[in-house]
């Protein structure tokens, strides 16, 4: 694993999760999907508009939107996930993700470590397999926020 | 008697087979769980749909963490089992029903997996959990806290239902079946539409094997198809005799556990074997023989 430091508030879930047993790990990732805000209406039944991620067990389509600003570190990024009721794992780790990078700036989220998903101690609570869909939801993210603040 | 049951009751072993109707009424009449009652698993694809409210008195199994050996490429061995089984309160003579997510995959996984371990009384819900759900019964976030028992440590007997790929080699020339997507056995994709690319080095399917998609033996609501309907695809159309020493295969051995309890269990198939290696194996190996 690499020394690079989370963001704050993504540090912050990551210590709740390393801290708890394995069923409190389950109770916490059914909070986040739980509590995963649904779309605006501004992209409600317009998927189309919305990446799809395929590494994901179950369909997850998200979206990024980067405010405007002078540098890296003043343009605010805004996070946007659809995920069906019936896939709460993958809800679970959408939920995460917004609740730990949603707000903050383009710069901070480009900095996230790529292995930031194997830091929650999640491998043995839902098997490494089912962690590839939150490295690939975490790839996609980074990947739209640099092609939106090129150039 | 209701459709249902009537269906059912021409199955080859109907006691394989509950309905909704049925474990309603075993719930209401509170024989889950309990040392004498009947234990009734869900088990699941997302490892977190349980915990988003199951039917009461369901206890969780979970294909990947309590079947899968963490360390070898194995199932568990019969130590570890016993203590699975055990802990949720399950005897060797236990009734077992079992559940699920994706028109009951995993749930005939885990059947299977338990069959490996001679489990006797282990019987599926028809239609899993999308038809309890959408029959808009009832559902609990409530996890029972079930007493231990003592499982008997069973040895895990494979060669009956279990074919490794070495058996797949020998068998060639025998019928194979190919429950995968028709795009993953032409070779046009090498995982399943929708998922993740759990990859293999070459798309195809093996030599020999008939393409039969696992969707064809369920119903749109889950359920297994009449064995009329299913005689009719897997004897007239695919030419396969109850006799027949079969093999199927998907791409990881778990939608080749539902053709496989069809088979078995439905139209009474003597000598089916799950190959659990299967695509994710087989499409990785060294010189293993293909067809596109």
């Amino acid at each position: 694993m690499s020394d690079t430091p989370l963001p704050a508030p993504l540090a912050e879930i990551a210590e709740d999760f390393r801290s708890a047993s394995n069923d409190l790990k389950l109770q916490l990732l059914l909070e986040f999907s739980d509590d995963l805000p649904g779309l605006p209406e501004r992209y409600a039944g317009h998927l189309e508009q919305l990446e799809r991620v395929d590494e994901c067990q179950s369909p997850l389509f998200l979206t990024v939107e980067v405010g405007d600003g002078g540098s890296l570190d003043d343009r605010v990024v805004s996070l946007f996930f659809d995920a069906p009721p019936e896939a709460p794992t993958t809800r679970g780790f959408a939920g995460i993700l917004h609740e730990g990078l949603d707000g903050l700036s383009a710069a901070e989220v480009l900095a996230v470590p790529d292995d930031a998903p194997m830091r929650f101690g999640l491998a043995e609570a839902v098997s490494p397999l089912r962690l590839r869909g939150m490295v690939a939801m975490l790839g996609r993210i980074k990947r739209q926020v640099r092609t939106r603040t090129a150039g | 008697m209701s459709a249902e049951d009537t269906k059912i009751s021409a199955y080859a072993h109907p006691e394989r087979l509950v309905t909704t109707e049925w474990l309603a009424d075993q719930i209401a009449a509170g024989r889950i769980g309990g040392p004498d009652g009947i234990v009734l698993l869900e088990s699941d694809e997302d490892v977190l749909l349980y915990e988003t409210g199951h039917i009461p008195g369901a206890l969780k199994i979970d294909w990947h963490i309590d079947l899968n050996d963490p360390v070898t490429r194995d199932y568990v061995d019969g130590a570890r089992f016993a203590e699975v089984m055990g802990a949720r309160g399950i005897g060797r003579d236990t009734t077992v029903v079992i559940y699920g997510d994706k028109s009951n995959w995993w749930a005939a996984y885990a059947l299977w997996v338990f069959s490996l371990f001679g489990h006797e009384d282990v019987r599926l819900l028809d239609g899993g959990r999308a038809k309890w759900v959408a029959e808009s019964r009832e559902l609990t976030r409530e996890a029972p806290s079930p007493s231990a028992v003592d499982y008997p440590v069973s040895d895990r007997d494979d060669a009956p239902i279990r074919a490794f790929k070495d058996d797949v080699l020998a068998h060639l020339g025998k019928p194979l079946v190919d429950v995968r997507s028709p795009g993953e056995y032409s070779g046009e994709l090498l995982h399943m539409p929708d998922y993740p690319q759990e990859g293999a080095m070459r798309g195809g399917h093996i030599p020999g094997a008939k393409s039969v998609p696992w969707a064809r033996a369920a119903n749109e609501d889950g359920s297994f198809k009449s064995r009329e309907d299913l005689e009719a695809i897997y004897l007239e159309e695919q030419g396969l005799a109850p006799a027949d020493d079969v093999v199927a295969y998907c791409r990881i051995g778990e939608r080749s556990s539902h053709t496989w309890f069809v088979l078995t269990h439905l139209l009474g198939f003597e000598s089916v074997r799950n190959y659990d290696g299967s695509w994710t194996e087989w499409g990785n190996s060294v010189r293993a023989p293909i067809e596109r």
